[in-house]
């Protein structure tokens, strides 16, 4: 297993926000997670990344309990990529630079080859016109896409994607779709919260449903869209059919 | 553009706006005026390297560096509390008192000291805002590429907030450059004492009006120059980055 969530609880003051949370990843599948808002999709990502404590439970990377606590966050971090839904890129760097400033610092590479292997992944995600800009003057889909490639700049293991998609106007979806797809065909294991309802059918080899912080179903996408077992699963893909989200 | 119809203005005119004092005491003046320009520009660096120092220690999360942030905390609350006059003759009088070699006891180097101390609290606070106004996301994006606290601060967080803070400071340092002249109280002979000097000479007060316009010559680029880096900087990203 590349990854094992095994019993994972996170709560924010009263709020449990993951309730016991069990999740096998094997190497290079790709998993979506859906439901509704609150129902733990960018927390537990988050708890995957140790940007938050766990309170209890294991994460477990190649069968390595990596949410130990007193371990040290970074050498973990560096093999997990993460893209945020706002982006976050480096306002205060060109491009090139946001794409090449972690191998640099991180992994010790000199600034002219990070640069240049930083130029060779932009082109890639057909970016290499933009290297030179500054994140402020590209588009939201290009924005998304910069932040791809920083984080595919450290060869990262695994992917979480959170929402990836949601902050972008609808035109712009397809272009980060895309890079979702080709990373998909390069065998990276990713895991995916994410409302594209459609994309998510197409791409995950499992959807899993949150709700309260578990996982109420996890089942191959043409099974959990077409036939859901349960009621709640139901009830929130008839919500999203009624929004014309799907 | 009423004044000159006032019943007092041909006497003012005289003592403050006399052209045959102004061209002679004008170039003491400039001559004084080094020492100012001297312990504002050693001041300047000190104050940046030790306000960056408190705002950083203000701003550890490490429960462990809690007699650091307090420590932060308690100069931040003495020196902005105490008027930077007082600060001056408290150190500048105090320090070469504990008998210090004739070298080291001169007041112009307390009296730099004790603006270096006094406007690092004030300059701390700017560059804390500063730091606190990049939002936790960046630190987010930063930490998720594997990069550790230290390396967060100085490569995203603090360039972020420098380049933010960059109107404020250039304020507090406009201020610096006129408040050199308060060291003058303790005794330097810098442009402010100079020019008392020389209106006790010629009995006129048109030396003052002297170093006024040196300060204003000195003042008013640094003012237009902090102008133009913001607006280049606000070309240069778009506008957002800048709050």
């Amino acid at each position: 297993m590349k990854l094992r969530i095994s019993g994972v609880v996170k709560s924010f003051g009263p709020t449990r926000v993951l309730d016991g949370m069990n999740l096998d990843v094997a190497q290079s599948e790709v998993i979506c997670l859906i439901g509704a808002s609150g129902s733990g999709k960018s927390t537990l990502l988050r708890c995957i990344n140790l940007l938050e404590p766990i309170d209890d439970g294991q994460i477990l990377l190649d069968g390595d309990d990596i949410s130990q606590p007193g371990r040290d966050p970074d050498p973990i971090r560096r093999r997990i990529g993460m893209v945020f839904q706002s982006f976050n890129l480096f306002p205060h760097m060109s491009v090139v630079d946001n794409v090449a400033i972690g191998p640099r610092k991180v992994l010790g590479v000199n600034a002219t080859t990070a640069r240049e292997q930083g130029r060779a992944l932009l082109d890639r995600l057909d970016l290499a016109d933009r290297a030179d800009a500054y994140p402020d003057h590209l588009s939201g889909g290009q924005q998304q896409r910069v932040a791809i490639a920083r984080s595919l700049a450290m060869n990262p293991e695994v992917m979480l994607l959170d929402e990836i998609t949601s902050a972008l106007d609808p035109e712009l979806i397809g272009e980060v779709l895309d890079v979702v797809r080709d990373l998909k065909r390069d065998g990276m294991t990713m895991l995916l919260a994410t409302h594209e309802m459609g994309f998510a059918r197409e791409i995950a080899d499992r959807v899993c449903f949150l709700h309260q912080g578990q996982i109420l179903e996890d089942a191959p996408p043409d099974q959990l869209f077409s036939n859901p077992r349960e009621e709640r699963t139901q009830q929130f893909l008839q919500r999203v059919v009624d929004a014309g989200r799907m | 553009m009423l004044v000159p119809l006032t019943p007092g203005w041909p006497k003012v005119k005289r003592s403050f706006f006399d052209g045959h004092v102004f061209v002679e005491t004008f170039p003491a003046l400039i001559r004084a005026f080094w020492l100012d320009v001297k312990i504002f520009l050693v001041a300047v660096p000190c104050i940046f390297v030790l306000a960056l120092l408190i705002a950083l220690a203000r701003n550890t999360r490490n429960p462990a560096l809690f007699p650091l942030r307090a420590f932060a905390a308690v100069y931040t609350d003495v020196f902005r509390g105490i008027p930077v006059i007082l600060t001056i003759y408290l150190i500048g009088f105090g320090v070469p008192g504990l008998g210090l070699s004739r070298e080291w006891g001169r007041p112009v180097i307390w009296g730099s000291v004790a603006l270096i101390l006094a406007y690092s609290a004030y300059v701390s606070e700017v560059f804390r805002a500063g730091i606190e106004s990049v939002h936790e996301s960046q630190r987010a994006a930063a930490r998720s590429l594997g990069m550790t606290n230290g390396q967060t601060m100085r490569s995203i967080v603090l360039p972020q907030a420098v380049r933010r803070v960059v109107p404020p400071l250039m304020n507090d340092f406009i201020s610096l450059q006129k408040d050199v002249a308060l060291v003058s109280l303790i005794g330097p002979v810098e442009i402010l004492r100079r020019a008392g000097i020389e209106k006790s000479l010629f009995a006129n007060f048109t030396p003052y009006v002297g170093a006024a316009i040196i300060f204003l010559a000195v003042t008013i680029p640094l003012t237009r120059t902090a102008d133009y880096l913001m607006a280049r900087q606000r070309r240069r990203t778009g506008g957002t980055a800048i709050a």
